[in-house]
């Protein structure tokens, strides 16, 4: 095989890899037996603080939710947990099943007409439905973006818009907590804004007034792009009734544990005028020659494996896996499970929101109304209220929301799903009364 | 297969129908053979100026996604608004029911520029060879 190639040698192959690298010396540890190597792991994974082994009040994006067993125990079939790619419909019926079913889920939960079978995260599923929109209302080279959607996912798509040279204008936070629909309006360009995007609940947890920020983008022409929280459609009303064009989000709270933030669920679902320009998998159902169902990859000539650079998006996979967990874990839920789960964390919030604001020196930032998340502004400096409340009660505080608005450095965003007891946020709030920075 | 002689025709497989200066044009049934089963047309707006070669179209079958060129040069007038429905028209009457869209040409001669029947249909025999 060397002489039909013209090379000498093996070695000559790697003539383009520097010396120093050649060979280089691996400077790995020998080998440990198992009940070694099991006991050195777990005492590494003892150095991790979890909500397993203690109470956590953070939110922002990623959520601790109470998981049903049969997630797990469905979800860890080797059928579906091996499985590579499986999506060929001779050999994989089982799996596109399982996608196709995951995907009217996200229909059914959002309102909206068609969802792909996931993408990686809420964050590149807002990049992709701003192509999306880009491609759909062709010509247009503008986005507009509010400063209450996470600050990660903005990151996220000004890495992603930079390439395409798209210009990302954005509406400022309200002393209320929620988007200025004013400033919204004025940025959004008639003729030149693709997409107006809009997270509610917002960042801070406050729900925004989406049938309005629709009416604005559509007003100008522009596409609206909702980014939302899935648990949170059991009782709020969802993209599908106010207008979205797009409705995209972060699955994680269905059925998706923290695990130190990943592998996490994109959510990505449209109306059917944008369905051309869907981006990823498409899961259809179709009959054989027999007249028997079937399930098979559908519209692939979208994809960038047919369409190459015409293609809407590069992206050619799914988290699967994940996306399988939130179909087991909402049919687990059931529609009245969903309801009752978003009612329990409202009322759970609101009351540990009533428990601190009466604490002396906290006061709730914003009166918007909220989900499962609220902002308070603390007597002392957030990361030192946080790192007292570890010392002290053995809890995980809240977000220090400095890190992103520089404006609100001296406020904590505190969670409260319904993994928590009127017990526990009882005790938050005498843990927070009592900490020495906090005492007067 | 098909290569009516009142048309002309251009290297990627589009025909042109001249009247004056209103050009409609289409695909040809040696493309819609390639294609195989179309599933889905996307037409350019109307009143879009674009330049022979320029691509402005796409035609989506089972197995690929195409791009469309336009033949000659001038402005999109009208579409054919029963593909939305019938995209499978192309495949079944390429060079009537199936046309795509019509040009007002800038230059009405560019259309003699084109491949007649005769010359398209070697182009197609060498590039199937």
């Amino acid at each position: 095989m060397l002489d039909a190639i013209g090379v000498k040698s093996f070695d000559e192959l790697l003539g383009a890899i520097p010396d120093g690298l050649k060979r280089a010396e691996l400077r790995v540890p020998p080998g440990l037996p198992e009940q070694a190597l099991r006991e050195y792991l777990l005492a590494l994974s003892r150095r991790n603080a979890d909500v397993m082994t203690q109470q956590s009040f953070l939110g922002g994006g990623a959520y601790d939710h109470f998981i049903p067993t049969v997630v797990n125990a469905l979800a860890s079939l080797p059928e579906f947990v091996t499985a590579y790619t499986p999506y060929q419909a001779e050999a994989s019926q089982g799996n596109l099943q399982a996608m196709f079913e995951y995907q009217t889920a996200m229909c059914e939960l959002t309102g909206m007409d068609i969802s792909n079978s996931s993408l990686y995260d809420g964050a590149s599923a807002v990049a992709e439905a701003a192509i999306a929109a880009l491609n759909v209302t062709r010509g247009r080279r503008k986005l507009v973006v509010s400063e209450a959607v996470h600050p990660d996912y903005r990151t996220v798509l000004g890495t992603y818009m930079r390439g395409l040279g798209i210009e990302i204008a954005h509406a400022p936070v309200t002393g209320n907590g929620l988007t200025n629909l004013a400033a919204l309006d004025d940025a959004t360009a008639a003729d030149a804004t693709a997409a107006v995007i809009v997270q509610s609940p917002n960042f801070f947890g406050c729900i925004e007034p989406m049938a309005d920020a629709a009416a604005v983008a559509h007003r100008k022409g522009a596409l609206f792009v909702a980014v939302v929280n899935p648990i949170s459609l059991g009782v709020l009303a969802p993209p599908g009734e106010y207008g979205a064009d797009i409705a995209v989000g972060e699955g994680q709270p269905l059925g998706i544990p923290l695990a130190y933030g990943g592998p996490y669920l994109g959510l990505f679902t449209c109306t059917e005028h944008v369905m051309r320009k869907v981006p990823g998998r498409l899961v259809g159902m179709t009959s054989d020659r027999k007249g028997r169902r079937g399930f098979v990859l559908t519209l692939q000539a979208r994809e960038q494996h047919i369409r190459r650079d015409k293609a809407t998006s590069n992206i050619c996979t799914n988290e699967a896996l994940m996306a399988l967990r939130a179909l087991i874990h909402l049919c687990a839920l059931g529609r009245d499970g969903i309801r009752e789960v978003g009612e329990l964390n409202l009322r759970y919030s609101h009351y540990a929101a009533e428990r601190v604001a009466a604490l002396p020196g906290f006061e709730r930032r914003f009166d918007a109304p909220f989900f499962n998340e609220f902002v308070v502004r603390c007597p002392a400096g957030p990361a030192e209220v946080n790192r007292q409340l570890r010392q002290e009660a053995g809890i995980i505080g809240g977000l220090d929301l400095g890190r992103w608005y520089p404006e609100l450095d001296d406020c904590l965003m505190l969670c409260v799903t319904e993994t928590k007891t009127k017990d526990n946020i009882d005790a938050l709030a005498a843990a927070l009364e009592g900490l020495p920075c906090t005492v007067h | 297969m098909e290569f009516p002689e009142e048309l002309r025709y251009s290297t990627s497989h589009e025909w042109v129908r001249t009247s004056g200066a209103k050009a409609v044009c289409g695909i040809t049934d040696y493309a819609q053979h390639e294609l195989s089963d179309i599933v889905y047309v996307e037409l350019p707006d109307v009143g879009r100026e674009v330049e022979a070669g320029e691509a402005c179209a796409v035609i989506e079958s089972v197995k690929i996604a195409s791009d469309i060129y336009a033949p000659v040069s001038g402005k999109v007038t009208k579409i054919n608004m029963q593909l939305d429905a019938a995209p499978e028209t192309v495949n079944a009457d390429p060079y009537r029911a199936g046309w795509l869209f019509e040009i007002e040409m800038t230059d009405p001669a560019e259309a003699d520029g084109l491949m007649n029947a005769e010359e398209y249909k070697a182009h197609t025999e060498v590039e199937t060879h």
